[in-house]
């Protein structure tokens, strides 16, 4: 059944804020130039880490895997250029930890040289989607829209969940971020191919592409893409502006009226969504054979001299970017990767592009100040009237702060999806989403240790219960010894050679009675 | 390169509790006008000592509790407890009356509890009621409004009435002051009156008594005022509303000649005042949308009910008071439907 007036629902909550996308929209800035060396994180993505397949000293060619997986949730990394691979260690990450991580060093050798490619797959129609799932996750495509979910494993529904609905997510609800928006503009037929080859491996009854209303080029691109493409059953639905309206379940909500059940994911009311900038990489992959090597970032703010949008391949030095957009301006105060709403702020620019990052905001002190201390909760409920989880942030707060873990899930702290809404509107400036994250991670925590301790008390009972069987053994079979040394003796008892040789005995006995006695009376009588 | 870390989101928030406190002092300001002009200049003084005495005792408070002062006394919260306060007491309250109440409201309402956010109670209405057990006979001394008031009082008798407790030479304290229209309408009807015949004493007005019924439009306005703003919602002080009109509505229909007019129970005391105010301080309300419909809806009720059958001629800071000790249950079995939630989990 098709979705009767996509669009139409409502999600609750939210906050308007302005966009600011004015600054970077519909601006390209080109390629970024290769540097001399690429930091590849072997981890870029959810899901288990990529392990290398290639050493240090090795000579590389662009597209080349270097790292691959071999968990079900993963995703490989490729070489985004030729070159020799330097070193393979740990570096610093981008990553609100701060911390470093596993990375694979590539010596650029400013060749550009490509490796061997798969085949294209033009007639991708003819073929089992199974194998255009694995040539998606081949290709190591993971969600572009910032959270790097990998998108082979997102396709792979399985068969008990049919799928009637394809979002296409062309939101970008985060303020700032335009680089989905220009991909649009500027790229919509590839988008549209995409979603032809995606339409055919979820075997989806129709798509639904959710793009926000402040973004009447990108509608009207993908409108016309859509229109030229011949596709039936693909709308383009213009979407209300409100933050946070790309987040995944919210635009499912308003583009199908359909809610993603708590703890749940999309597939199991029959939809997937999928970001445009996902559907264009899963083109490349398909259409030309090319696995994911770089990506549209957004770079913007005050703090950078010129704004707009550039082709970053993957492991290139933030700082590097930076540059290319005219470097930091003197207003440059912090630089945060993502939007203003979810994204972390980096302590440091010498880290890499990953997949997942769409946007290096450059910040002045006016754009995002020092947060304010923190003023006591008056109970005021905004943070309530605008979480589109439906949650009550400030019960969720309350318990956070009291480190109760247990109330904290009474109250679902696992559908908040840290969006920060409440933490925008709340007049008392409590960094509620700080909370949350801190809530879910000592619960994780805990929850680990729950695990552990159960792991470790059955381990424990199993060595308890090893040592008494190995005892109840040793019991048994002493006992068994025992037992078959009294059924000898009790058999020795029962022998017919000792009752034969003792009745013989007994017989010889007798018979020297007998003849003893018979001598008596032959010497009585003789 | 080393840059500053903070946590998202980032931006200047819209939104802050001075604001949303100084919005509320805002709104109260037609509602004060209008007492002003029906009540005389009491009203200003018992203010002034009210908001001086909240100040200090706020600064004293956080001062021993080695808390920052300056950014508590910005959040203005002591000052809307104090003004709170202050309107709903007696114009000719002594100084040293107002004192006490504040420094209660303040120091053991708010602070003992560990300070703002963490008072069960409403401080000004908690303050009110100790006043009103302690003093009756003061707290129920109104004067007059303007219309009726034969003696109106110029400032600096005023003045001296609170600080002094002296009166003109040709005054004495009966003279001046008068009960309260729901206090007198009490005492009638005890008096076995029917409402007819006490509907012609010259204190009733258009649609509740006179005076008062325009002190209450001019908070209504205030009040009106906050919604737009979104500094409260329409929840509380509609369901309270409704809560009074109903249950007043039915004894009324029942028994026209012994239980006033709805709208007398609206505009003749502090409910427009109460349910715009008072029973909206997100403190101590009921936070859940739900909620706040069953928290105002049982204070409208609770206040017709202690106003007929009670002890006290008004009753809102009772009735808020003991609904403030029922919200966090309220609260518990109203909590908001989970986005996405499966049916087991609404059960
Ligand atoms: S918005 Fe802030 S102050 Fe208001 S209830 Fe939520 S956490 Fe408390
Ligand atoms: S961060 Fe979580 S609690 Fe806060 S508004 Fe978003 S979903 Fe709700």
């Amino acid at each position: 059944m098709i979705t009767q007036n996509p669009g139409s629902w409502d999600f609750h909550g939210g906050i308007h804020r302005p966009d600011c996308k004015s600054m970077s929209a519909g601006k390209f800035l080109g390629k970024v130039p290769l540097p001399e060396t690429l930091v590849l994180p072997l981890q870029q993505h959810i899901g288990a880490m990529a392990e290398p397949v290639v050493k240090v000293g090795e000579q590389v060619f662009k597209g080349q895997t270097i790292a691959r997986v071999s968990e079900y949730i993963g995703a490989p990394i490729h070489a985004p250029t030729s070159g020799t691979i330097a070193a393979i260690e740990e570096h610093p990450v981008p990553h609100p930890s701060g911390l470093s991580a596993p990375c694979i060093l590539l010596q650029v050798d400013g060749k550009d040289e490509w490796g061997e490619l798969p085949e294209p797959l033009p007639y991708f129609d003819d073929m089992d989607p199974s194998l255009l799932r694995e040539r998606i996750r081949w290709a190591g495509i993971v969600g572009l829209g910032g959270a790097a979910f990998p998108t082979s494993v997102k396709v792979n529904h399985g068969p008990d969940r049919p799928i009637q609905t394809l979002v296409i997510n062309g939101a970008e609800c985060e303020p700032y971020i335009t680089c989905d928006d220009l991909l649009m503009r500027e790229q919509a037929d590839r988008v549209v191919e995409g979603i032809k080859v995606l339409l055919y491996v979820v075997d989806a009854e129709e798509c639904l592409i959710g793009i926000e209303d402040n973004k009447p080029e990108a509608i009207a691109a993908m409108r016309k893409a859509v229109a030229e493409s011949g596709l039936k059953d693909v709308q383009v639905i213009q979407v209300p502006t409100r933050y946070p309206m790309g987040g995944e379940k919210q635009l499912i909500k308003v583009l199908t009226g359909k809610e993603v059940p708590s703890n749940g994911i999309p597939s199991e009311i029959g939809v997937i969504c999928i970001n445009v900038a996902t559907a264009a990489a899963v083109t490349d992959a398909v259409m030309a054979g090319r696995p994911l090597l770089s990506r549209l970032v957004t770079v913007t703010g005050e703090g950078v001299n010129s704004s707009g949008n550039l082709e970053v391949p993957f492991g290139v030095y933030m700082s590097h970017v930076i540059a290319h957009a005219g470097g930091y301006s003197d207003k440059a105060y912090k630089l945060i990767l993502g939007g203003p709403m979810m994204g972390f702020t980096l302590g440091d620019d010498q880290l890499p592009v990953t997949k997942g990052s769409n946007c290096l905001l450059a910040a002045s002190r006016e754009e995002a100040p020092a947060p304010d201390k923190a003023h006591p909760c008056i109970r005021c409920g905004k943070c309530m009237d605008a979480c589109p989880a439906q949650l009550l942030p400030q019960q969720l707060y309350w318990y956070a702060r009291a480190r109760d873990f247990d109330k904290t899930q009474e109250y679902h702290l696992f559908d908040c999806i840290e969006c920060g809404c409440c933490s925008w509107v709340c007049p008392s400036h409590i960094p509620l989403v700080q909370y949350y994250r801190f809530a879910k991670t000592e619960t994780w925590a805990l929850e680990k240790e729950k695990r552990q301790a159960e792991d470790a008390r059955r381990r424990h009972e199993a060595r308890v219960e090893r040592l008494e069987r190995l005892e109840r053994e040793r019991k048994a079979r002493l006992r068994q010894k025992k037992d078959a040394l009294e059924k000898k003796t009790a058999a020795n008892g029962a022998n017919p050679r000792k009752a034969a040789v003792e009745a013989a005995m007994k017989r010889v006995a007798e018979k020297k009675a007998r003849q003893s006695e018979a001598e008596k009376s032959s010497g009585e009588s003789s | 390169m080393k840059l500053p870390v903070h946590t998202s989101p980032y931006g200047v928030l819209p939104n802050n509790v001075t604001r949303v406190m100084g919005e509320v002092l805002l709104a109260l300001v037609p509602g004060i006008i209008a007492l002003v002009y029906y009540f005389g200049w009491g009203v200003l003084i018992n203010i002034s000592i009210a908001v001086t005495t909240a100040l200090a005792a706020e600064a004293g408070v956080l001062h021993l509790r080695h808390r920052p002062v300056r950014p508590a006394l910005s959040d203005l919260s002591a000052t809307v407890t104090a003004v709170l306060l202050a309107i709903a007491l007696p114009p000719l309250t002594p100084w040293w009356m107002t004192m006490l109440g504040v420094l209660f409201a303040i120091v053991m309402v708010k602070h003992l509890y560990g300070g703002l956010g963490y008072n069960p109670f409403n401080p000004a209405m908690a303050a009110y009621v100790l006043l009103l057990v302690s003093f009756p006979v003061a707290m129920t001394q109104w004067l007059p409004p303007e219309m009726l008031n034969a003696h109106p009082l110029s400032f600096a008798q005023t003045l001296t009435a609170i600080f002094g407790g002296g009166l003109p030479d040709h005054l004495t304290w009966d003279t001046i002051t008068s009960a309260t229209p729901l206090d007198a309408m009490r005492e009638q009807l005890k008096m076995n009156k029917t409402i007819s015949e006490i509907a012609q004493n010259p204190m009733w007005g258009n649609f509740g008594a006179r005076g008062w019924e325009w002190v209450g439009n001019w908070f209504l306005i205030g009040g009106l005022f906050l919604l737009w703003r979104k500094v409260i919602t329409w929840h509380i002080p509609f369901a309270m509303i409704a809560g009074l009109l109903l249950a007043s509505g039915l004894f009324w229909l029942f028994d026209p000649e012994s239980m006033p007019f709805p709208g007398f129970h609206l505009f003749s005391g502090g409910m427009i005042l109460g349910a715009f105010f008072i029973a909206t301080d997100p403190v101590t309300a009921s936070t859940t949308p739900k909620g706040r419909i069953i928290y105002g809806f049982l204070i409208g009720v609770t206040v017709f009910i202690i106003r007929t059958w009670g002890g006290y001629p008004d009753a809102v800071a009772f009735a808020v008071l003991l609904m403030n000790m029922a919200a966090p249950t309220i609260d518990y079995y109203t909590q908001p439907r989970v986005f996405g939630a499966r049916d087991k989990d609404n059960a």
